[in-house]
């Protein structure tokens, strides 16, 4: 397989980490595969910028950091901005519609979604924002099954946060799918 | 299928992990940023195993607490980063002088002084090496990846035991926040040394400070059966402050010999690619992934790159270094500080003109790309 790099940007709070962090644990426990997933931050823990680098790869994995992603998500436009320019010919550029005004990037795949819109108008809970992104984020690369997803997110999350962070899940992953149709 | 072998978790939490296999039977620290993980890893699982955690005041309290305990018989440990290494200084130097099993994890951020919190830097290999006053030996480990962090510190509980001395275990932010597989290893897999203690009975003259034919010196568990005083001045077999000059030459040459003479014993260290590499990588923590990056990526050009990844960091492995960079061009030296392990390699191997540093001191992680700019400049072929 093709060494695949997420690099996944927002503002502290939105979960993007958290995001993150499933997608490559999902990859380990649930497909066999090698991923490692770090994070840069600053002192302020909500609000300012956030970043984490996934890489998921069948072989070893050393230098742990993203340089050029084959798939940048971005949550903010202050984080489209910084790093639209990073994004590896070819790769998917993911963004939130309503958040990030006019991406356009000639030498990338355009996803823009409405993560944010749709989780306000079916579940009407912002705090589920990341794990709908991560539905569109594993439906797009079929790396990890999202059935595998579903079961990190049981054993994960305590029991009451289920079925919302479930439901955000396949909403996300049917965003994609109708993207994937147009 | 979920593989429930392995597991997805921070190199901090691997750290903690591997402290409560090899027994851990006492926790003292402070929270700090990047290690905080360690403390808040352990203040769950400690008590789980039956251990005890406690969260100090400060860096200063929070070692001496662990030397106490230790004293008592546990197998003790506390975490920290750069200013709170600092301030442990003082009651290294008194573990030393006493010679008390710990284990002292350094997870190292940028500094000087509160430097960058949340950033990598590798510059505290000197400071463990030469931080507390005085003459001294010193055994400092690392490791890159989670399968050495496990590793590296069940051996410097092992170490610890084994020699009677602290042993600091330097790990960076980047493998201390780092997520990757690890498989825990079973139990018994990894051999573990367990606290010598003393056949003398109670009511029998016992000698804290008198060594065994094989240089061991086994203990009574404090505020056990055995009345004896620990101090940090100089002393004799039972512990008590002397100032005769052949017991502090005794004394001192026993501290340094009893490390520096089993050095081969703490040297651990990975090659990768050395056997005919023409350019040899001498790297260690996260910047030895960087260099190991790059090798693989070259070799499958054709050149002749390798790495040595020292584990050991102190006693420096200066024979294996000398030896792995014998028959090379270029030795590169790739670490995230001004050149504090350059300065011990450029000393082991037999020209030093040959000895390059590349590094960063920016809070960043070296890339694989800083790397190869600087080796096309030692090989004159510009950037």
């Amino acid at each position: 397989m093709e060494k695949c790099r997420f690099l996944f940007s927002g503002s502290g709070g939105q979960g993007v980490i958290t995001a993150a962090i499933l997608l490559a644990e999902a990859a380990v426990r649930f497909e066999s595969l090698n991923a490692v997933q770090s994070q840069s931050y600053g002192a302020a823990a909500r609000g300012g910028a956030a970043r984490s680098d996934v890489i998921i790869w069948d072989k070893p994995i050393y230098f742990p950091g993203v340089i050029q992603p084959n798939v940048l998500i971005c949550l903010t436009q202050e984080a489209f901005d910084k790093y639209q320019s990073t994004i590896r010919p070819g790769g998917y550029l993911v963004t939130d519609s309503d958040l990030v005004k006019n991406p356009a990037f000639v030498d990338a795949r355009r996803v823009e979604l409405a993560f944010q819109k749709t989780v306000m108008e079916k579940i009407g809970k912002p705090v589920v924002l990341n794990i709908c992104l991560l539905g569109a984020i594993v439906e797009l690369t079929g790396l990890v099954r999202l059935d595998s997803v579903k079961e990190l997110i049981r054993k994960r999350f305590s029991p009451s946060f289920h079925e919302i962070n479930l439901k955000a899940l396949d909403l996300g992953a049917q965003l994609l799918r109708n993207h994937k149709k147009l | 299928m979920e593989n429930n072998d392995v597991r997805f978790i921070q190199g901090n939490e691997v750290c903690a992990e591997a402290a409560l296999y090899a027994g851990l039977g006492l926790f003292a620290g402070y929270p700090i940023t990047p290690s905080t993980e360690i403390a808040e890893h352990l203040a769950l699982r400690l008590p789980q195993e039956g251990g005890k955690f406690l969260q100090m005041e400060d860096e200063i309290s929070s070692l001496c607490a662990v030397i106490g305990a230790s004293l008592t018989g546990k197998k003790t440990l506390t975490a920290t980063s750069g200013p709170g290494f600092s301030l442990m200084q003082e009651a290294l130097g008194y573990a030393i002088m006493a010679e008390i099993p710990c284990v002292i994890v350094n997870v190292m951020r940028g500094g000087p002084s509160t430097g960058l919190p949340t950033h990598a830097g590798q510059g505290d290999v000197m400071q463990a090496r030469w931080g507390t006053h005085g003459d001294h030996a010193m055994v400092a480990l690392t490791a890159s990846n989670h399968a050495d962090i496990f590793r590296m510190t069940v051996e410097a509980f092992n170490i610890a035991e084994t020699y009677r001395t602290p042993v600091i275990l330097l790990l960076d932010e980047v493998v201390g926040h780092l997520r990757e597989k690890i498989r825990i290893p079973e139990p018994g897999e990894i051999s573990l040394v367990a606290r010598l203690r003393t056949a003398v009975a109670h009511g029998v003259d016992y000698h804290p400070y008198l060594p065994r034919e094989d240089g061991r010196l086994p203990m009574s568990d404090f505020g056990d059966v055995h009345r004896y005083n620990v101090t940090g001045l100089y002393h004799d077999m039972w512990g008590f402050p002397t100032e005769k000059p052949e017991i502090v030459y005794g004394l001192i040459r026993h501290l340094v010999d009893k490390i520096e003479n089993y050095s081969e014993k703490m040297t651990r260290f990975r090659k990768y690619h050395t056997k005919d590499a023409e350019t040899l990588f001498v790297s260690y923590g996260a910047a030895a992934r960087s260099a190991l990056h790059l090798v693989e990526n070259r070799r499958k050009r054709g050149e002749r790159i390798g790495l040595l990844e020292l584990n050991t960091l102190w006693p420096f492995p200066a024979d294996i270094v000398r030896e792995a960079a014998a028959k090379v061009d270029f030795v590169l030296v790739v670490e995230m500080n001004i050149g504090q392990v350059m300065r011990e390699v450029k000393l082991a191997v037999d020209n030093p003109d040959k000895v390059f540093l590349a590094n960063r001191i920016d809070g960043q992680l070296i890339t694989p790309t800083d790397i190869r700019n600087i080796l096309r400049v030692i090989h004159g072929k510009g950037v």
